[in-house]
């Protein structure tokens, strides 16, 4: 199968329904991208495939044949970090920080698509990510940075 | 009479701690100092276990693991704050499990007093407890221990190796001592000149460590007490932190294990055919109580291992859920009398001849599920063996795989790793044990271990199962009797064996922390443990058993005030006999504006219960909507008697609100044929944001000793919000979790 992860053409020879999730950090050692639970309950697998936020546990290989698929490790480096990203390291957001790069492109595929989201659409939109922690307050802080961010350019 | 009884009590146990530790020991082995385990090269120096200065980099050694909490950042700061190092100018390393790393302040919490006695008996119970946890070296991050257990100690590692460096710098350059001063990683001479302390790495290695240094004066502080950047912040903000399940080695293999869902139980039999005709699959092996399929990818160990058909044994412990209910019922007998720690006045005598309000509340098991699933590397030699894991416990990690392997302890070594978050769990060792078991039939090949999610659930290790039996009696608009009964397993005599450690002797102060400390003058006051037997093996939990005991002890208090007619908060302040208490509940009466009007179908709770030594008070404010209960706002205030970092306090803050919320609220784990019936985060989630309030946070600093925050937050939360939902709804909510009873918006 191939697909375009973070804008280099990967050709990988797995089953066609092993999750995106293990072929990215398995089989590419794209580790950024976490494993929680497997079912499409937590987030913390979150990667944007085609500028879409999918869970990569429940997105099968085959699915993603073709596909241009965006990482944490492809979002943003702290040379040059994504708006969400350096909004992130402001409100310092991360306890244990397992969560957060399913967060961060949960929260960056939000502003894609609506750059100045409500308190309703932030809870909406990012209740499919657990944090263990609770760092749900300043997940909300950190994309009305982020928004306001986006929108001075 | 009750104080007779109790003293006698604490006398026992003073003398039967006393026995194990200072008298077996010797004083000569207590005063001893544990040799520095930093291994130096030539022209590298070392001046106490947490400082190493090569002429590359400072390294400071921060032996409490982070499990989330900030621990790295916040030991790091001691250090730097007194050695004045740049925050981005040193590495940091979890070191060497090792006896020198001994957690000095696992003493406070496992002595039968009050965090605010500081009466000369309960201090040199303390001492003496202290003595037995150098001496055996016990290095552990738990129980909010971190903060207390390093800001002496670290801040004067700091200030050694600063004057050491600055001798070092004297012998150089012919200075004298006192004229010289540092800053950012170097020493400055008079004229300006600045000398990185790695240039006076071998000059300082030659000498003898200056001990006698003072700790500057607060008022000089450049870290403490401010606002600093986690220095992990970026790399998890980035993808970019490596935790145990991401670590990769040469020649790896994954493993996958499953072992008897009936915890503790053995395995009949099992069929691998299927599952060793798996693509990838190199092998199925059986581990104890279990089996393990090993891969070339996790996916495919995961998947592997569940094709396996197995036959599992019967669970050492009953069954079904109601038999564990049933056994706490019967547990409140004088067989099972764990501790009366606490008998102001008359109780017995003052129930007899009165009305009596009575009531009956539950906690259930609750997992810990960090996010991060139990993981662990295990690479096992002739001679040596390696893990990298994530662990609360190092030296016990060192000591079970010792013990398996057969192997010298000085031939085993934990590599210890930042922690997907753990609440708990990382003080157990499945995943230890498993990755060792395979990794020594797979000899010289490091094996990667990865639990399923589901596996994880299934082996918890949850929070122990509670009930909570009260009587009181109000009269003329007073509370005249308040007695509590608690009855639970002891968490930690369920989980100390399994770390290789004594049960300590006496009473288990878990089952009524929380409780038996509340700090209201009631002329007839009792609180009772009860020790029901081991039922599921369980761990310590986030906030332990204040978790369960605060909220018995707080939502009761709250029907007895409401039933004297009294204000729930104005209620607690006139009890209230202790004035650091006093102020954090009358701060959030301030932050909430507590007795202002909340309109329609509104209502707001508070609760106050001090554990791991921290007065916390918290107001939850509801709305009863068509949707259920939405949780408004909660005000929190703590005292920790000393912040350290005020942003990363009041992010433990919020989280720990967050956890006691959500697990309040929707989570148990519940047994059926001996199995976990909540195998995911689809059955036992937790909060999520778009139930997750405005939560307002106040930290004071008026306690006399410096206190750490991770699990003090928790066990206000639930009471709080059981209180609040009456005050709302009419509907009091005595067992958790509360989704049984109401809905949440």
């Amino acid at each position: 199968m191939k697909f375009s992860v973070n804008g280099k053409i990967q050709e990988v020879d797995v089953e066609e329904d092993m999750p995106l999730l293990w072929v990215l950090r398995d089989e590419l050692g794209l580790t950024g991208t976490k494993y929680g639970c497997g079912i499409a309950q937590c987030g913390a697998c979150t990667v944007h495939l085609d500028g879409q936020a999918v869970r990569s546990c429940q997105t099968l290989a085959i699915d993603a044949e073709g596909a241009n698929i965006t990482t944490i490790e492809g979002l943003g480096t702290p040379d040059d970090p994504h708006p969400v990203q350096q909004a992130w390291v402001e409100h310092q957001v991360a306890q244990c920080g397992y969560c957060q790069s399913g967060q961060i492109m949960q929260a960056a595929s939000l502003l894609t698509f609506n750059p100045n989201p409500s308190d309703t659409d932030i809870d909406d939109e990012m209740s499919g990510n657990l944090c263990r922690c609770g760092t749900y307050p300043r997940v909300r802080d950190a994309i009305k940075t982020a928004a306001t961010k986006l929108q001075e350019g | 009479m009750g104080k007779v009884k109790t003293i006698a009590r604490r006398s026992f146990l003073i003398g039967s701690i006393a026995i194990a530790g200072g008298i077996a020991f010797g004083a000569y082995t207590v005063r001893k100092p544990h040799d520095n385990p930093i291994g130096v090269n030539d022209g590298e120096a070392t001046f106490n276990p947490f400082v190493k200065v090569t002429p590359d980099a400072v390294t400071l050694i921060t032996p409490h693991v982070d499990i989330g909490q900030g621990a790295v950042h916040m030991q790091a700061l001691l250090i730097a704050e007194e050695m004045d190092l740049a925050l981005d100018g040193f590495e940091t390393s979890f070191g060497t499990p090792d006896p020198a790393y001994f957690n000095t302040a696992f003493a406070d919490e496992g002595v039968p007093f009050m965090s605010r006695d500081d009466s000369a008996m309960a201090e040199t119970m303390r001492t003496v407890v202290g003595y037995v946890v150098k001496t055996l070296g016990v290095q552990g991050t738990g129980g909010s221990t971190s903060v207390p257990d390093s800001f002496d100690k670290l801040r004067m590692a700091g200030a050694v190796a600063r004057e050491t460096l600055k001798h070092a710098a004297a012998q150089e350059t012919g200075v004298a001592v006192g004229d010289l001063t540092t800053k950012d990683g170097a020493v400055i001479l008079p004229d300006g000149t600045q000398v990185p302390y790695t240039e006076l790495a071998s000059t300082a290695a030659q000498l003898d460590p200056v001990t006698d240094v003072a700790l500057r004066d607060p008022s000089q502080w450049r870290y403490i007490g401010k606002r600093t950047q986690r220095m992990d912040i970026a790399d998890k903000s980035f993808g970019k932190m490596t935790f145990g399940i991401d670590m990769k080695m040469d020649g790896m293999v994954h493993a996958a294990v499953r072992f008897n869902p009936r915890q503790g139980g053995a395995i009949n039999a099992f069929d691998a055919q299927a599952a060793k005709e798996m693509r990838g699959v190199t092998d199925i092996i059986e581990v104890t109580g279990g089996i393990a399929a090993i891969a070339d990818n996790t996916w495919r160990a995961i998947r592997a291992v569940e094709a396996v058909d197995v036959d599992w044994a019967e669970a050492p412990y009953p069954a079904e859920q109601s038999d564990h209910w049933q056994a706490l019922s019967e547990s409140f007998t004088k067989d099972r009398l764990d501790s009366e720690w606490r008998h102001d006045g008359d109780v017995p005598a003052a129930l007899e001849s009165a009305d009596t309000i009575s009531a009956e509340y539950r906690a259930p098991y609750v997992a810990h599920a960090p996010l991060e699933p139990l993981n662990a590397i295990a690479l096992i030699t002739e001679d040596r063996a390696d893990i990298w894991t994530s662990h609360q416990f190092p030296r016990a990690v060192e000591d079970m795989v010792s013990a398996i392997t057969g192997l010298p302890v000085e031939q085993v070594a934990l590599h210890n790793q930042y922690a997907g978050g753990s609440f708990g769990h990382r003080l157990e060792f499945e995943n230890v044990r498993y990755a060792t078991e395979i990794a020594m039939k797979l000899r010289g090949t490091p094996v990667k271990l990865t639990f399923s999610r589901e596996e994880d659930f299934a082996h918890d290790y949850p929070r122990q199962i509670a009930m909570g039996r009260a009587d009181g009696v109000v009269s003329n608009g007073v509370i005249s009797t308040y007695d509590l009964k608690v009855a639970s397993p002891s968490p930690i005599a369920s989980q100390v064996p399994r770390a290789g450690l004594p049960v300590p002797p006496g009473p288990d102060m878990q089952i009524i922390a929380g409780a038996w400390n509340m700090p209201y003058a009631i002329e007839n006051l009792r609180v009772t443990a009860y020790r029901a037997p081991e039922l599921a093996p369980v761990s310590s939990w986030r906030s332990v058993g204040a978790s369960h005991a605060g909220f018995f002890a707080e939502g009761f208090l709250d029907e007895l005030l409401i039933a004297a007619n009294q204000d729930p908060m104005q209620g607690r302040l006139d009890l209230c006999d202790y004035d650091i208490a006093r102020q954090v509940l009358e701060a959030v009466a301030d932050m909430s504006d507590w007795g202002s009007d909340l309109g329609p179908n509104r209502g707001r709770g508070v609760a106050f219960v001090s554990s791991f030594g921290v007065p916390t008070a918290e107001v939850v404010e509801v709305t009863a909507t068509d949707n259920g209960i939405q949780i408004d706002k909660v005000f929190v205030a703590a005292d920790v008697g000393q912040i350290v970092d005020p942003d990363n306090f009041e992010n433990n803050v919020k989280g720990g609100v967050i956890w006691g919320l959500g697990h309040a609220m929707n989570c148990e784990i519940t047994y059926s044929d001996g199995m976990a019936e909540q195998q995911n985060y689809d059955s036992h989630t937790g909060l999520r944001m778009y139930q997750t309030p405005e939560i307002y946070v106040r930290g004071l600093e008026n306690a006399p000793k410096i206190r750490g925050i991770g699990e003090p937050p928790v066990p206000p939360a639930a009471p709080a919000l059981a209180n609040a939902i009456f005050d709302a709804t009419g509907q009091r909510l005595r067992e958790m979790p509360f989704t049984k009873f109401v809905d949440f918006a």
